[in-house]
């Protein structure tokens, strides 16, 4: 086990490197730079900021300059707004971030394996019909259109419901259901049909064999059997809604890391892009690390040390 | 002898896009105290559901019983609310599947899925059901119980496997066992270590035991009467005995033909032609007459009478009756 973590780990450094550099070269074919504004600046004034920020030096310096601030964790300040580091935007953006993002995976993961449940039970019938409508629904639907009608519906028209911002749990529900409607189909669908082929499997009717409860047999032997597909593709779904929140917090004029991320692309803040990118990428991956191991976790088959001892 | 099971006059369909079909056409069948009955016949002849309509387990929809009672000691299953169908399996019917490979949920402990059913039906602690399930491992065989119960099925080979099955299904110490093709699936000597765990666990258990299978050499070992069925109906049963030695019905005999067997060196087996009826339209008569090397007239239009030959020995065929008998005596 120790082994195999420490190998999944050396791999998540090799990802996020080659995400870095990518980044960071992308980022540099970029036309502009931060000092590309409407307003001349002197040119001794624009030297002298360059300098500042090591802009004149060439690329392979910067980039240079660039794997030291990953390895010590400082971004250094940014450059549109001098009175903050990335590291404090970081630090204060991810904990309203990480809010909107735990709750959407719970929203969507309980739900949509509800409805995927309750699916499969009723097959064929009135509920599988509308569970299913909802799911193809909410598949098609991108999240920023949804997120608009659900303002103009339930903020504009009926006054139900805040349109913006972040500061109560009321705030909290448009931008949660935007975002965890898509994942929620996608789980609902595939618990769905996972679910349909488990429960004709042998053991099902082992389990109904010995007089166990409908709920005994359903949750305890075909649910945990039926999750798994479900969460061989979490991964993916974690990197949908990750990349979801930019659009859903700039929509929602939520103050988390996805502002300063498109902020930092808009305006080529690049200490500010840098930093987001890595931070999200090492994210992600870890979040993939921990999914494997919750598969290995759920499904004793799974091996996840290959080789050598236990 | 006590009458543990009365089948009478099953009848079971299924409904599908293409119409229903009549996968039990009025079965009768009577199970005594003690007894292995052996039910044998070609795929889709319906063995598996009676089986399965025994414990309610057939899927519905799109399966139902139709018509008929299953009396077991006295209480007719087929009328019996789903709860309480629930505190008879397990407890006093358990029933054993075909592919030890899949009836094991891969997901839980081998300990977990032994004790689930003890502590569903009866109020015992955990450690009082392990203690029983270590007892039960040891009667089939399996070393190591202690540890073996904390093991996922797929760290165990697929004769330990149907042990584990057969431990799980006698765990309440039930009164009728239903054994659903139990050694298809295994290689031919674990079916032999099988078969004799069976009359092992027979002789101290006492447990009545109904065997379906298609595999003679299984039935000439362990059973005590044979039940043959075709095309949805019993059309031939009697001890082992009168239907290895004596059978009547030719498809009985079709069946014993098609084995192969030692003391016939070099001779060529000889299977029975053709495929068992549609059971979508069933036909009116006897459904075997159109494989069948005697068939007669009468066969196709009139479902043949039922006749004893002996107080355990009974056929439905037109060649029992006395013109029939008769005409073959002058002609051969």
């Amino acid at each position: 086990m120790a082994k195999y973590i420490l190998k999944r780990f050396l791999y998540m450094v090799v990802t996020v490197f080659i995400i870095a550099t990518l980044t960071f070269f992308l980022m540099n074919l970029l036309p502009g730079s931060p000092f590309n504004e409407e307003r001349t600046t002197n040119e001794a004034v624009q030297r002298n900021l360059e300098a500042h920020y090591h802009l004149d030096e060439p690329l392979i310096v910067q980039y240079v300059l660039y794997l030291k601030s990953i390895v010590t964790m400082d971004f250094g300040p940014s450059i549109k707004q001098p009175t903050e580091t990335v590291n404090s935007l970081l630090s204060r953006g991810f904990p309203i971030s990480a809010e909107l993002g735990v709750w959407t995976v719970l929203t969507a993961l309980i739900s949509g394996v509800a409805l995927g449940v309750f699916a499969a039970l009723k097959h064929n019938g009135v509920i599988d019909y509308i569970a299913m409508t909802i799911a193809v629904l909410g598949i098609s639907i991108p999240n920023f259109v949804l997120a608009t009608l659900l303002i103009q519906q339930l903020a504009v028209n009926l006054g139900i419901l805040p349109a913006a911002t972040w500061s109560s749990p009321q705030h909290m529900i448009l931008p949660i259901v935007a975002l965890a409607t898509g994942p929620m189909a996608i789980i609902a669908r595939l618990t769905r049909s996972s679910m349909l082929e488990t429960l004709t499997q042998d053991y099902i009717k082992t389990a109904r064999a010995k007089g166990l409860s409908p709920f005994k047999v359903i949750v305890k032997h075909a649910l945990k059997n039926a999750l798994m597909p479900v969460v061989t593709i979490l991964g993916t779904l974690l990197a949908g809604i990750l990349t979801g929140t930019f659009v859903i917090e700039k929509i929602f004029a939520i103050p988390g890391m996805g502002k300063y991320f498109v902020e930092g692309i808009n305006q080529r803040d690049y200490p500010v892009i840098m930093g987001t990118t890595v931070f999200y990428s090492a994210f992600l991956v870890f979040m993939l690390f921990l999914v494997d191991i919750a598969y290995g976790i759920l499904d004793p088959r799974i091996k996840l040390h290959k080789e050598g001892g236990s | 002898m006590e009458k543990l099971l009365d089948i009478r006059d099953l009848h079971v369909s299924f409904t599908t896009f293409g119409g229903e079909v009549q996968a039990v056409r009025g079965v009768n069948l009577e199970l005594y105290r003690g007894e292995t009955l052996a039910i044998v016949g070609e795929s889709g002849c319906g063995k598996s559901v009676t089986a399965n309509s025994i414990m309610r387990l057939i899927p519905s929809p799109p399966g139902k019983i139709k018509e008929g009672a299953i009396l077991f000691k006295g209480v007719d299953m087929t009328q019996l609310p789903d709860k309480e169908v629930r505190k008879i399996r397990g407890v006093d019917i358990s029933m054993i599947f075909q592919d030890p490979m899949t009836a094991l949920n891969p997901t839980l402990t081998i300990g977990d899925q032994l004790t689930e059913g003890l502590r569903q039906h009866r109020s015992i602690s955990k450690r009082e059901a392990n203690d029983q399930a270590v007892d039960m491992l040891n009667l089939v065989g399996i070393p190591n119980p202690v540890e073996r119960l904390k093991q996922y099925p797929h760290e165990f080979s697929g004769g330990m496997r149907q042990r584990i099955v057969i431990a799980m299904a006698l765990i309440c110490e039930p009164e009728l066992l239903i054994a659903d093709e139990p050694t298809t699936a295994l290689d031919v000597t674990i079916q032999a270590q099988i078969l004799q765990l069976f009359q092992k666990i027979q002789k101290q258990t006492r447990v009545s035991i109904i065997l379906i299978t298609h595999d003679l050499g299984v039935v000439a070992k362990i059973a005590d009467r044979i039940a043959v069925m075709y095309a949805g109906k019993v059309i031939e049963t009697g001890t082992r005995k009168e239907i290895f030695y004596t059978p009547q019905h030719p498809y009985t005999r079709g069946l014993l033909q098609s084995v192969p067997r030692l003391d016939q060196k070099g001779e060529k087996l000889i299977p029975i032609d053709g495929t068992p009826p549609d059971l979508f339209s069933p036909p009116a008569g006897c459904p075997f007459t159109a494989r069948c090397p005697m068939a007669m007239e009468v066969c196709s239009k009139i479902y043949p009478f039922h006749s004893e030959l002996s107080q355990t020995h009974e056929v439905n065929c037109w060649l029992q009756d006395e013109r029939a008998k008769k005409f073959m005596a002058s002609t051969f």
